[in-house]
């Protein structure tokens, strides 16, 4: 994309990102609205006496008109402001950011070994069509589209913690080596091999190492449906015959012909992909112990805290609206007849 | 004149949900130095049996003949890797729409380039300096600015030259070609055949020229083959095109607008399902 | 080929309604011939019956506790598939959780989908600052991940079968509104709509009765498909204690309850779990079958 029609076009999109994050705002309003619970007696207390209800209403701004209390509200969220946490008494966006990482570990990681295992997978089953590696393929994407994922932890702690001892139980680090490493980036294998703390980085290898697994494993049933659907389109072209008539191995036509043409659609796949698996960390947090964004919000949930609530789904949804810009971008620069 | 190019019995069939379909039905010719044509209808079967005599048939087709020989070799049991070295390098084939049969995320010298290298012995510089002569045989001005281009960048009848221009950089001794005109305005039409027939005629090769255009295919080539249904009903030098004796060819011939033509109307084909079976 | 047969597949219907069955025919023929859809679709039926005679299928009362009588294994004392944490049946209460299952995904889908075509279909046809609007309106809700928004939804409205389902429904509307509204932006310009305009057909009747019905077909591989999905997010409702509320029989919950006996008490947490999976992979079978037959350009 040149950098003159880069510009051009900057304006437009921003436009359309910043519509879809007021949408994102508005619907966290109307849910934080929609709640049965009075937001005032959640603070001061069903035995307050009216001027203290007054005032502490007029202060949290709910006597305003509505369009006053969302234009106060998109302020507000606009610069992080969340409001604090009922259950950590903490302000909402610091828990977030202290969270945050732990999740986005477990998701990166998943996201490699997807498209570590998941691209080739694909791959063969594109190649070597209704052979045994397509139906191995299909297999496993069919199995990914329909296991609930807080089961399959539940099972992968049975067998390979509970059974065969092979990895660490819940939780992201053992009690015994928490606060052993100084806290440079929130992603404690990343740190941990900063300071050198072997011991500490194997500890902490042996709880990520299931978790991701599970979210990997459907990540890869992802990536690898979608590599192979669009392996097979391109293997259909016309460019592959020209290809073939030019004597080209078959080798090469699969991984340099046909798999640049795949890797456009492929890139916002993989995006897609993580953001994903932003969701399915909610549930397998929950499984594994794992402090991260997904089981801050579920712990908020049932303890009715809307504050954290509202600003963790703001977050996550933010997030999804960045990774889907980003694969938007990327979608542009790869494929030439786009710029 | 020896055999280039030996095809007897030639049939190509596909499986389908209501029973076997055969697309072509035992098409047999001998081809040397020199340019066959062969025309049909859509559905006569005679992109297939350009693409058959390549062995570049979808996995579903299912080909058989009694013999398919190219410059002695046996195509039909040719092994993979004989047959790769056979395409490109001595038996090459031009499509029809150059915006869907080159690649569209490489750039056209790249494309050319690899035409070149594909089949050994020549280094980058060497297969960049061929990329840019061949662009300039096709009669492109300016070759190093448009080998850098994409095939979606430049427009139908360059294209079309493009894909000449590699297919032909391994110098074949046999050029198939698929419609390569069809699907290009009339006056673009004729400068891309003026470079086919420049290209094929310096070099002596052999060709076969695949189109529905009766009058271009007379006009461009020494032999003519007619196909209909999967068969051929004609087989006749170009020349002697008027003297046809299958009531199809005829029928063909009768229905194409001439210069001078006094008939208040065209007549139309009736066709006779005698000529399914040849 | 009996008489009916040879009606239904005739090249000459005679009547509209002739046309239609003879189509409806030939799919079911093309579907019969791919054996999974068919598991899936048995499958589903299966659930079906399952959930309409529970009360003649379940062994014993889903809901009757017999702490003398906890965590049985499969197999014991009359307990096909052991009991809970309770001493609750496991395979009764399995039954049972076929009807809360089927409860949420029909009502679901009741909802979310004609949302969705309404949505698409005004979108599509009128254009202008309508469609930019609607189409906004669908962007936002696709932006988040559905899970995480029914999960703000159910927050908001307190946890319950009833707010689940709402949760669901208006998580999963999105898609179906972006494909009616692709299907009715292919047809916008047809002959026949205009044809119909110049009738006299007000926008109402032409979108009720020519539009929406065209869009039916990808619409019902969508939803089917999708049923997995709504499947997969109301038990992970249900396991994170937002669903159905004890002491109902939802699979979700159930897996959550059996997660702190897992490792020497499998089966409590398993058995649901492999309910789910079953039921779940039913639909994407099913699902893949109709559109193997109804859109055979999506396929693969």
């Amino acid at each position: 994309m040149t950098a003159a029609s880069a510009l051009r076009q900057a304006p437009g999109f921003l436009l359309q990102v910043g519509l879809t994050l007021l949408g994102l705002l508005a619907v966290t309003f109307f849910i934080g609205r929609v709640v049965p619970i009075d937001p005032v007696l959640a603070v001061v207390g069903d035995q307050a006496p009216r001027d203290v209800y007054e005032a502490v209403k007029r202060e949290l701004g709910l006597d305003q008109p509505l369009a006053v209390q969302f234009w106060i509200y998109v302020q507000k969220m606009a610069v992080g402001d969340f409001g604090q946490s009922l259950v950590t008494n903490r302000a909402v966006i610091e828990d977030i950011a202290r969270v945050f990482p732990a999740t986005l570990e477990l998701a990166t990681l998943a996201t490699l070994v997807g498209v570590l295992i998941g691209v080739p997978l694909g791959v063969a089953g594109a190649v070597w069509q209704d052979r045994w590696p397509d139906q191995i393929v299909r297999v496993i994407g069919l199995v990914g589209y329909s296991m609930p994922i807080f089961w399959l932890g539940i099972i992968g702690l049975l067998v390979f913690y509970g059974m065969l001892g092979w990895v660490n139980g819940p939780g992201r680090l053992g009690v015994a080596f928490e606060d052993m490493v100084p806290v440079v980036t929130g992603v404690i294998l990343v740190d941990a091999a900063i300071a050198g703390e072997w011991e500490v980085f194997r500890n902490a290898v042996g709880h990520v190492v299931l978790p991701s697994a599970v979210l990997g494993y459907f990540s890869v049933a992802y990536i690898a449906r979608m590599t192979r659907s669009f392996m097979l389109e391109q293997l259909n072209q016309e460019y592959v015959v020209t290809a073939r008539a030019k004597g080209v191995p078959e080798a090469r036509i699969v991984w340099v012909h046909a798999l640049r043409n795949v890797s456009v659609p492929l890139v916002t796949v993989i995006a897609l992909s993580y953001a994903r698996l932003l969701e399915g960390a909610v549930l397998t947090e929950t499984v594994f112990a794992w402090p991260g964004l997904g089981r801050y919000l579920t712990t908020a949930l049932l303890a009715a805290d809307m504050n954290a609530v509202l600003g963790a789904t703001l977050v996550v949804g933010a997030v999804f609206v960045g990774i889907n810009l980003l694969s938007d971008l990327l979608y542009r620069v790869l494929d030439p007849r786009a710029r | 004149m020896s055999a280039l190019l030996e095809v007897e019995d030639l049939r190509v069939s596909f499986a389908t949900p209501t029973g076997r379909f055969d697309a072509v039905r035992g098409v047999s010719f001998a081809l040397g130095r020199e340019r066959l044509g062969i025309v049909g209808e859509s559905g006569s079967g005679k992109s297939l049996t350009g693409r058959a005599i390549m062995r570049l048939l979808p996995p579903s087709a299912h080909l058989e003949a009694r013999r398919l020989a190219f410059d002695g070799t046996d195509l039909l049991r040719a092994t993979p890797a004989a047959l790769r070295a056979i395409r490109g390098a001595r038996i090459s084939l031009v499509l029809q729409d150059p915006k869907y049969s080159l690649n569209p995320v490489m750039t056209v010298g790249e494309q050319i380039a690899e035409a070149a290298r594909i089949h050994g012995g020549v280094s980058k510089a060497q297969a960049r300096r061929k990329t840019l002569e061949m662009l300039e045989a096709v009669r492109i001005r300016d070759p190093e600015r448009v080998a850098r281009l994409y095939p979606h960048e430049v427009s139908g009848g360059m294209g079309q030259r493009i894909m000449i221009a590699m297919m032909l950089v391994p110098e074949p001794d046999l050029l198939i070609a698929d419609e390569p005109t069809s699907a290009l305005d009339v006056t673009v039409q004729m400068q891309v055949l003026a470079i086919l027939d420049d290209l094929v005629a310096r070099r002596g090769m052999g060709l076969i020229f695949i189109s529905h255009d009766l009058d271009l295919v007379a006009s461009f080539c020494d032999r003519v083959l007619v196909m209909y249904a999967g068969r051929v009903v004609e087989e006749r030098a170009a020349a002697d095109l008027a003297a046809a004796t299958h009531p199809y060819t005829q029928g063909l011939l009768r229905s194409l607008p001439r210069i001078g033509d006094e008939r208040a109307e065209l007549p139309t084909l009736s066709r006779d399902p005698a000529w399914l079976e040849g | 080929m009996s008489s009916w047969r040879a009606t239904l597949l005739s090249d000459t219907p005679r009547s509209r309604r002739e046309a239609k069955l003879g189509q409806l025919y030939r799919g079911w023929l093309q579907f019969r011939r791919n054996r999974l859809a068919m598991l899936g679709l048995a499958i589903v039926l299966l659930l079906v019956l399952v959930a309409a005679f529970a009360p003649w299928i379940a062994t014993h009362d889903p809901y009757a506790q017999n702490l003398a009588q906890r965590l049985l294994p499969p197999g014991a004392k009359g307990h096909w598939l052991g009991t809970d944490e309770f001493g609750r049946d496991v395979f009764s209460r399995l039954v049972y959780g076929a009807r809360i299952t089927l409860y949420i995904v029909v009502l679901v889908a009741l909802i979310a989908a004609p949302i969705g075509l309404a949505v698409g279909a005004a979108a599509g046809y009128l254009g202008g600052w309508v469609d930019k609007a609607l189409m906004r309106i669908t962007d936002v809700f696709l932006a988040f991940p559905s899970l995480i928004l029914a999960l703000a939804f159910v927050a908001a409205l307190g946890p319950g079968i009833e707010n689940a389902v709402i949760a669901i429904a208006l998580t999963s509307w999105p898609p179906y509104a972006r494909i009616a509204r692709a299907e009715t932006l292919t047809i916008r310009s047809s002959d026949y709509i205009s044809v119909a305009r110049i009738q006299g057909a007000g926008t109402g009747r032409i979108l009720l009765r020519h539009v929406m019905p065209l869009c039916v077909s990808s619409l019902t591989v969508r939803v089917t498909l999708d049923m997995a999905g709504i499947i997969l997010t109301a038990a992970g409702l249900g396991f994170l204690g937002l669903g159905a509320q004890p002491p109902m029989a939802e699979w979700g919950a159930m897996v959550s309850a059996g997660r702190r006996y897992v490792l020497d008490q499998w089966w409590v947490a398993t058995i649901p779990g492999i309910a789910i999976f079953v039921v779940s992979l039913a639909f994407n079978l099913l699902g893949d079958g109709l559109r193997d037959v109804l859109d055979p350009r999506q396929k693969k």
